[in-house]
C-alpha cells in the first residue's frame, strides 16, 4: 500500500503491485479483503482499476466510496500497510480495431475505470469523448481529467451544481449526434447503464458497459466461484443465461443485458422456470 | 508425517477438501490453488435439470460468516457429465461428485446417470446433499426427518458401484443429528459430511427487508464453526467407526485440527475459499505443523482425540523404558 488519498466524495488507493500492473487491461477490477487477518468480513469488495503505473516496479490505484465497515476500513489504511487484492480480474473493454469516435460514459464514481481506457483508446488514434454525470459537484469523478485528455467533455449534475443541469440521459442523445460516436463505452450505476444501453440501441450505436455497481453490490469473491453477482445476459445462441459480472463481465454488450430483469430469473432464462428445451449449452 | 486419509475403500493423500458450491466448476478454483494437491474437490450440487437459482440477492455478508440462498444453480446433470467432469478428470485431482434432488425419484436419476456415464471412474466419491427441499413433502428439507434422509442414502447407494463410497451430507437444523446420522449409516452411507449451512436472516439496513430474494439463507463461515465442532463431536461420538468429513469456517490448519480431534476424518474448507481461494495448502501446511507441535506423525492417530480421557498428548510419544533396556544387555 502507497497512499490513501481523498478525491471529490471518494477515496482513491494506490498499491505497489507490479503483477497486477504488468497484466491489466482497462475495464478489468480488483477483489479486495477488507479487515485484515482475523477479518469478521468475509466477501471481498471489487473495485475497477482506475489507473496502473510503473513507478515501483507497477502501481496500481483504485477509486472506492468508504460506505460500509469495509470501505471505512480501507479508507483508514495507511502507507506500508499491506492488503490482500486479487486482480485483473474480470473481461476488459474491447477496443476497436481501426481507428474511431469513441463516447465513454461515466456515472459518479463509476467514470474512475474510464481512464486508462481513454488512454487505450487514444494510442490507438480514438477520438475520446467524455460525458460524466452524478447527483452533486462533488460526486463527478474526474470532470478535469476528462476535460484534458477528451476532445470533448460534457459533464451533467442534477442540481446543476456543476455543468450542465439535468440526467446523462437527458443529454446523450444530443453528444452522441455532436461526437459523431462509433461506439458507447459506459460504467457506473446500473440503472444508468440501461438506459445508455438502451439510448445507444436505439440510435444503432454498439455499446459496451461496466456493471461496476452490480458488482460491488453483489459480488462475494470476485474469481467466478460463488455465483452471487449473475445477471441475466442474451448469449450468441439468443438464449438468456444467468451470467456472472464478475466471470463473464464486468463489461457487457449494453443490448444483451435484460435491464429490466435485473434481480429477477427470467422465465425463459436457461435454468428457470419456463426455459426452451435445448441441447447442451456450450462450452463458456 | 503421514497426512492420508481414508473414506471407506477410498485413501485420500491429505484430509483437506473443497467443500460443495466453493470452488465453481473447478476451473475458477484452480487458478489460485493446485486442485491436485487437494484431498479431493467436491463439486456443486449436481441436481437432474438445469437450474438458473434463485434472484439476486443471494449472499449477504454477515458477522463472520456468510448467508446464502442460492437455489441450486447449476447445469443440470448431463451438462455436468458432458462439460465438467471431464474437465476435472483431466486434472489429475480426486472428484467427489454432490449429488442432489427434489424428490427421491431425482436423486436416483442421477446418481443412476452418475454411475453409467463413461467418466463413472473419474469419481472418488459421492456426497449426497440431503438438505435439499422435498417437493413431495411440501419443500421440508429430506434432512430434517431420519426416514426421508435414509431413504436418499438407499437409493443413491444402490445406484452407485458399491467401492465408491458415499457421503451423507447432514444439515444442523434439527433436534438430533446423531439419529439422523444412525439412520443414514444404516440406510449404507459410507461416511458424513457434517455440516451443511444452518438457516439464518439478515436484515438490509437500507431497505429494512430481508437483505436475499429467498429471505431466509444458510449461514457459512468461521461464525458456524462452534456448531459444526459439536455435530462431529456428537457424530462420533455415537458411531465412532463412520468416517467423517468435518466442514464449518475452516480456515487455518488449527480449526483443521480441531475438527479432526472432534472426530473428522478429513476437512472441508467452504466459506473460506470465496475469501481466499489459495487457502487450501496453506490450510494443509498448517495442520501439519499444528499435528507435529504436539507430537502427532500420523493424521489418523489424531482423529477423535479430544474423546479420550487425556487427549493432550497421545500416547507414542512417551518413550521411556528404551535406555534402560539397552543397558541390560
Amino acid at each position: 500500500m502507497l497512499t490513501v488519498r481523498q478525491v471529490a466524495a471518494y477515496h482513491a488507493m494506490t498499491l505497489v503491485a507490479p503483477a497486477v500492473a504488468e497484466r491489466f487491461r482497462p475495464g478489468q477490477f480488483l477483489a479486495v479483503a477488507v479487515g485484515g487477518e482475523h477479518t469478521s468480513l468475509l466477501a471481498r469488495r471489487c473495485f475497477p482499476i482506475y489507473e496502473v503505473k510503473s513507478d515501483y516496479g507497477g502501481t496500481v490505484e483504485f477509486v472506492f466510496e468508504a460506505g460500509d465497515p469495509g470501505g471505512e476500513w480501507l479508507a483508514g489504511r495507511r502507507s506500508r500497510d499491506s492488503l490482500d487484492v486479487l486482480g485483473p480480474l474480470g473481461r476488459p473493454f474491447p477496443l476497436p480495431r481501426d481507428p474511431a469516435s469513441c463516447l465513454l460514459v461515466g456515472g459518479a464514481h463509476g467514470s474512475s475505470g474510464l481512464f486508462s481506457l481513454a488512454d487505450a483508446l487514444r494510442r490507438r488514434d480514438c477520438q475520446v469523448h467524455f460525458v460524466l454525470g452524478a447527483p452533486r459537484a462533488h460526486e463527478v469523478f474526474g470532470a478535469r481529467s476528462a476535460q484534458r485528455i477528451g476532445e470533448s467533455a460534457t459533464v451533467v449534475t442534477r442540481d446543476g451544481s456543476l455543468g450542465v443541469a439535468g440526467t446523462i440521459p437527458d443529454v446523450l442523445p444530443r453528444v452522441i449526434e455532436e461526437t459523431s460516436a462509433d461506439v458507447v463505452y459506459a460504467a457506473g450505476p446500473t440503472a444508468l447503464l440501461g438506459s445508455v444501453a438502451s439510448v445507444s440501441a436505439a440510435l444503432g450505436i454498439p455499446c459496451q458497459v461496466s456493471v461496476g455497481e452490480w458488482l460491488a453490490d453483489t459480488a462475494a469473491c470476485g474469481i467466478g466461484t460463488c455465483l452471487s453477482c449473475v445477471l441475466p445476459v442474451i448469449g450468441d445462441d439468443g438464449h438468456t443465461r444467468m451470467a456472472r459480472a464478475c466471470t463473464e463481465g464486468p463489461v457487457l454488450r449494453g443490448e444483451r443485458v435484460r435491464w429490466s430483469d435485473l434481480g429477477t430469473i427470467p422465465l425463459d432464462a436457461l435454468g428457470g422456470p419456463r426455459a426452451p428445451q435445448t441441447p447442451l449449452e456450450p462450452a463458456p | 508425517m503421514d497426512l492420508s486419509t481414508r473414506i471407506g475403500a477410498v485413501t485420500l493423500p491429505n484430509p483437506v477438501l473443497s467443500a460443495s458450491g466453493c470452488g465453481g466448476t473447478g476451473r475458477e478454483l484452480a487458478q489460485f490453488t493446485d486442485l491436485a494437491r487437494l484431498g479431493a474437490f467436491i463439486t456443486c450440487s449436481v441436481m437432474l435439470q438445469p437450474r438458473a437459482g434463485r434472484p439476486t440477492p443471494r449472499i449477504a455478508e454477515t458477522p463472520s460468516g456468510v448467508l446464502n440462498a442460492m437455489g441450486l444453480p447449476g447445469p443440470g446433470v448431463d451438462a455436468f457429465l458432458a462439460r465438467e467432469l471431464p474437465w476435472l478428470s483431466g486434472q489429475d485431482v480426486r472428484v467427489v461428485v454432490s449429488v442432489g434432488g427434489n424428490t427421491l425419484g431425482e436423486f436416483g436419476e442421477v446418481a443412476r446417470r452418475l454411475a453409467e456415464s463413461p467418466q463413472a471412474s473419474a469419481v472418488a466419491a459421492v456426497e449426497v446433499n440431503v438438505a435439499c427441499p422435498n417437493a413431495e413433502d411440501r419443500g421440508r428439507m429430506f434432512a430434517a426427518s431420519p426416514s426421508a434422509a435414509a431413504e436418499v442414502v438407499r437409493v443413491v447407494r444402490g445406484a452407485i458401484h458399491r467401492d465408491t463410497p458415499v457421503l451423507t451430507k447432514l444439515s444442523p437444523d434439527v433436534t438430533d443429528i446423531a439419529t439422523i446420522a444412525l439412520a443414514c449409516a444404516d440406510a449404507g452411507t459410507t461416511g458424513l459430511s457434517l455440516i451443511n449451512t444452518m438457516s439464518g436472516l439478515a436484515i438490509d439496513p437500507h431497505t429494512l427487508r430481508p437483505a436475499l430474494t429467498g429471505v431466509s439463507g444458510g449461514l457459512s463461515g468461521p461464525a458456524l464453526r462452534p456448531v459444526a465442532l459439536r455435530c462431529v463431536y456428537q457424530v462420533h461420538a455415537a458411531l465412532p467407526e463412520i468416517p467423517i468429513v468435518g466442514g464449518g469456517g475452516v480456515a487455518t490448519g488449527r480449526d483443521a485440527l480441531e475438527f479432526v480431534v472432534a472426530g473428522a476424518s478429513a476437512v472441508s474448507v467452504g466459506t473460506t475459499l470465496l475469501h481466499d481461494p489459495s487457502a487450501p495448502q496453506r490450510i494443509t501446511r498448517e495442520l501439519e505443523e499444528a499435528l507435529t507441535a504436539h507430537g502427532i506423525t500420523r493424521l489418523a492417530d489424531a482423529v477423535g482425540l479430544a474423546h479420550r480421557a487425556t487427549a493432550a498428548l497421545p500416547p507414542q510419544i512417551v518413550r521411556g523404558p528404551q535406555e534402560p533396556i539397552k543397558e541390560l544387555r
